[in-house]
């Protein structure tokens, strides 16, 4: 028998506290912006300090939002999902379509989130079964989704949606706290779990990262993102349901755009647009920002289409800020 | 009467880990063609990467005709007049033939744009030249079979009048027949003045070719002269002959029943007709050169190739894997030979690489439970004696050596009956070699069988009960390891060199 070398040594599991770590990470310094923001609002507009109005600056962004926290797993896997606002308006469509069928609200929820969860096993099954990038297919099925509904729908709009059914996009659970709001702080502590507590999410993280080492380690990376797809499409149809009980109808136009806002606001929360890195505190945080944001811009009177060059604006320096800060960094310490 | 063109002194480059060369030198005469032979991981491709200008030699000087240069970039190594026909060869399939002879210098018309009928003009002449006006230049390149691109890829080294030109393998995937017209051509190439390092691991191509051998091991140049003046036996003595005394803590441990049965293993195209058998508390050790489908066999038994027959049978029991995971679950696991993209995941901390394939023994219904992770890392990162600061620290910042401890830790924590090692020492210090060695005795010790394919003389004789040779995805012979058989044996029955050779 030889021996066992004796400088074996123990080694510490950490050198810096998870305290530290989170207290020096992109989402504290993100809650600090949302903070300024919050004050800046404050003497901007004298309207800004009421419970209702902040109420309603909630609507600005958690439908998106919900489709944030799905998304930001997605994206943190090194995938993405371009057709989220094309499958708002498939599902929306579809929900008016058996509407005229008479089926009543619970059927019409059901049918919304159902129509999304195809829609993103659908892109799902092109991406892991035909190995094709993600982006190229969701661009395709962007257009592909709401194509259907403007065949369906045309130029007109399915209006005459149940008083019942108002109440997911207008209702309030307590005094002013809505019930979309309360749906996404339930949501975001889910995908916490998610994303931070669980298994899967670690396959989440090592996927984005590696995939070959991945899957050289046993993780059934096609399968993890397969369920990926079809979560960020079931979250597309939450929202899906959301939107038109707020709006009362559905236009094919439904959800214009709002790739862009999702996709801003995952990766302003922190979320590495190539995959391996981010976190859902970051992207709640950031959902607040832009919520603030834009409504403060609303209160100022700015047009929509400012708000969107502000968005792009937006998510150009977030992705830039980062390589700029890693090229000042090399060139400071040589 | 040869002039000396190039001379490397002294250079040497190390990467975290690793010394890939070590004050090594070279020349390279005018109308000579060079023999550069060595082992796999010998150095041999740094030594190209670092003349082409890809990599920056840490220390040594480069000088051609006599006068010291630089080659910061590859375009300065390029101007200097050296260029790279490789194994693969670096051209742009999607171009046609004239575009990749004049990328980066086409003839230009007045306005600075390309004068096409004028390149088109002068490529036809080069191509006539070589020997190769069967070619087309207005076809993409990719319509052209491999033998073609290495006659475009020499059009070019003429069309820039390189002086120096370096063949990496270039006959790895070539026919008898197209070999024989490269080997005219480099004869052309020689009559024209240029210095040519030709590097390949086939002894009858070097002796047919070359002039002149410089041999490399471990780094370092260990031998260089007239090819005439010397025989085979010593130029493979010169490539085997280091230190095989060095210490390998091989234990005798009685080998039980098989564990392990392959029979018939085929894939289309990589190997044919595999079959062997592994016992219990053996090490089987796989031997061949680069391309003979070692690493193919072993990624099979992972379910990362599929295959067109044959079975895998573990314990008695016929398996299929589709999948790695389905492999690590039957109890077969593979330290990859890429570390850095197959076997670690560089940005993530040492714990949850090792933890990764044992999360569902780790976790409570699916929910991490981050102490039992860092408990089952801290227990089998000791047995491998890792060095690291801390277990969260990112793996990517370790040594090679201690980022293969990792691998084998997170297989070992998975329990297997079968752990296949794939050169499992390549490009690691010697400390970490030691450990990788001492602990594949006491994994066998354990009851573990191991298959370790390495193409390290010392390591394959030293460590292994058996030696399989593969050739050319088959196997050729399984040697026992009984003290008796020889290094020299060994590389002759792998290179098909027969054993009655001068």
């Amino acid at each position: 028998m030889t021996e066992l070398p004796s400088k074996s040594r123990n080694i510490p599991d950490r050198l810096v506290s998870p305290i530290k770590t989170a207290l020096f990470s992109w989402p504290t310094l993100l809650l600090a912006v949302a903070i300024f923001i919050f004050i800046l609002n404050s003497f901007a507009s004298p309207y800004f300090l009421s419970a209702w109005s902040l109420s309603d600056a909630t609507f600005n962004f958690t439908e998106k939002a919900l489709i944030a926290l799905a998304m930001a797993l997605l994206i943190v896997s090194g995938e993405i999902d371009l057709s989220v606002a094309g499958i708002i308006a498939l599902a929306s469509t579809i929900m008016g379509l058996a509407l005229q069928f008479g089926v009543d609200t619970p059927g019409l929820v059901v049918i919304g989130i159902l129509t999304g969860l195809v829609c993103g096993a659908f892109n799902g099954a092109l991406v892991t079964g035909l190995g094709l990038p993600s982006i190229v297919v969701t661009i395709g099925t962007m257009s592909l989704f709401r194509g259907i509904s403007f065949i369906i729908l045309g130029d007109q709009a399915f209006k005459g949606y149940p008083e019942s059914f108002a109440f997911f996009g207008q209702g309030y659970v307590w005094w002013v706290i809505s019930f979309e709001f309360v749906l996404f702080l339930l949501s975001a502590a889910i995908f916490y779990v998610l994303l931070h507590r669980t298994n899967f999410g670690r396959h989440i993280f090592v996927i984005g990262n590696n995939p070959v080492a991945a899957r050289f380690s046993g993780v059934r990376v096609e399968r993890v993102k397969f369920v990926l797809f079809c979560l960020t499409g079931l979250m597309a149809g939450v929202a899906a349901v959301l939107l038109t009980s707020r709006l009362g109808s559905t236009r094919p136009s439904i959800a214009t755009g709002w790739e862009l806002g999702i996709i801003t606001m995952v990766v302003l929360g922190g979320v590495n647009i190539l995959g391996g890195t981010g976190s859902i505190q970051g992207v709640v945080i950031a959902a607040f920002v832009m919520g603030l944001v834009t409504f403060g811009l609303g209160l100022l009177n700015v047009p929509g289409i400012v708000m969107s060059i502000f968005i792009g604006a937006l998510l150009i320096g977030v992705i830039a800020l980062p390589i700029l800060l890693t090229r000042l960094h090399d060139r400071v310490s040589r | 009467m040869s002039q000396l063109k190039l001379s490397l002194s002294g250079i040497s480059k190390s990467f975290p880990g690793v010394i890939a060369l070590n004050q090594v030198s070279l020349e390279l005469h005018s109308g000579q063609v060079t023999a550069l032979i060595g082992e796999n991981g010998a150095g041999k491709s740094t030594l190209v990467k670092v003349l082409t200008g890809i990599y920056q030699p840490d220390s040594g000087s480069i000088s051609i005709d006599n006068e010291l240069v630089e080659l910061p970039t590859p375009h300065s190594a390029f101007e200097k007049g050296i260029t790279a026909i490789h194994q693969e060869t670096v051209l742009f399939d999607e171009l046609s033939v004239a575009e990749n002879i004049f990328l980066g210098h086409a003839p230009r018309t007045r306005f600075r744009t390309i004068d096409w009928r004028k390149m088109h003009a002068k490529a036809r002449v080069l191509l006539h030249d070589i020997g190769a006006a069967h070619i087309n230049s207005e076809l993409p390149l990719k319509e052209l079979g491999i033998a073609n691109k290495h006659l475009v890829a020499v059009a070019r080294a003429m069309s820039i009048e390189a002086e120096i030109v370096i063949l990496d393998e270039p006959t790895a995937s070539l026919s008898h027949k197209e070999i024989e017209d490269l080997f005219d051509l480099i004869r052309l190439l020689k009559k024209e003045g240029k210095a040519i390092l030709f590097i390949s691991h086939k002894f009858d191509e070097i002796y047919q070719i070359a002039d002149r051998f410089s041999v490399f091991r471990d780094g370092e140049m260990v031998g260089e002269g007239e090819l005439k003046n010397t025989s085979q036996q010593d130029i493979v003595r010169l490539m085997v002959g280091r230190s095989v005394d060095q210490i390998f803590p091989k234990r005798k441990i009685a080998i039980g029943p098989p564990v392990l049965a392959v029979a018939n293993l085929s894939h289309p195209t990589e190997f044919d007709d595999i079959s062997f058998e592994l016992g219990k508390g053996e090490i089987l050790g796989f031997y061949g050169l680069v391309g003979a489908g070692r690493s193919e066999v072993m990624q099979a038994l992972f379910g990362i190739t599929r295959t067109a027959s044959g079975t895998i049978t573990l314990d008695g029991t016929a398996i299929k894997p589709k999948s790695p995971a389905d492999a690590i679950k039957a109890g077969i696991v593979y330290v990859p030979e890429e570390r850095g993209k197959q076997g670690v995941v560089m940005d993530l901390p040492v714990f949850q690489n090792v933890s990764l394939p044992s999360l569902h023994k780790t976790s409570k219904n699916g929910f991490l439970v981050l102490a039992r992770e860092f408990a089952l890392t801290r227990k089998y990162t000791r047995r491998m004696d890792l060095r690291a600061s801390s277990l969260s620290q990112n793996t990517g910042t370790l040594s090679g050596g201690n980022q293969q401890k990792i691998v084998i830790a997170k297989w070992l924590a998975t329990q297997p009956r079968v752990i296949i090692l794939d050169e499992p020492t390549k490009g690691i210090d010697i400390g970490s070699k030691a450990a990788v060695h001492e602990f594949m005795g006491d994994l066998v010790d354990q009851g573990l069988s191991v298959i370790m394919v390495s193409s390290e003389l010392p390591e394959i004789l030293g460590m292994s009960d058996r030696i399989v040779v593969m050739r050319d995805g088959k196997i050729v012979v399984i040697h026992k390891n009984d003290g008796t058989l020889s290094a020299e044996t060994l590389v002759k029955t792998a290179a098909n060199i027969s054993l009655d050779a001068a």
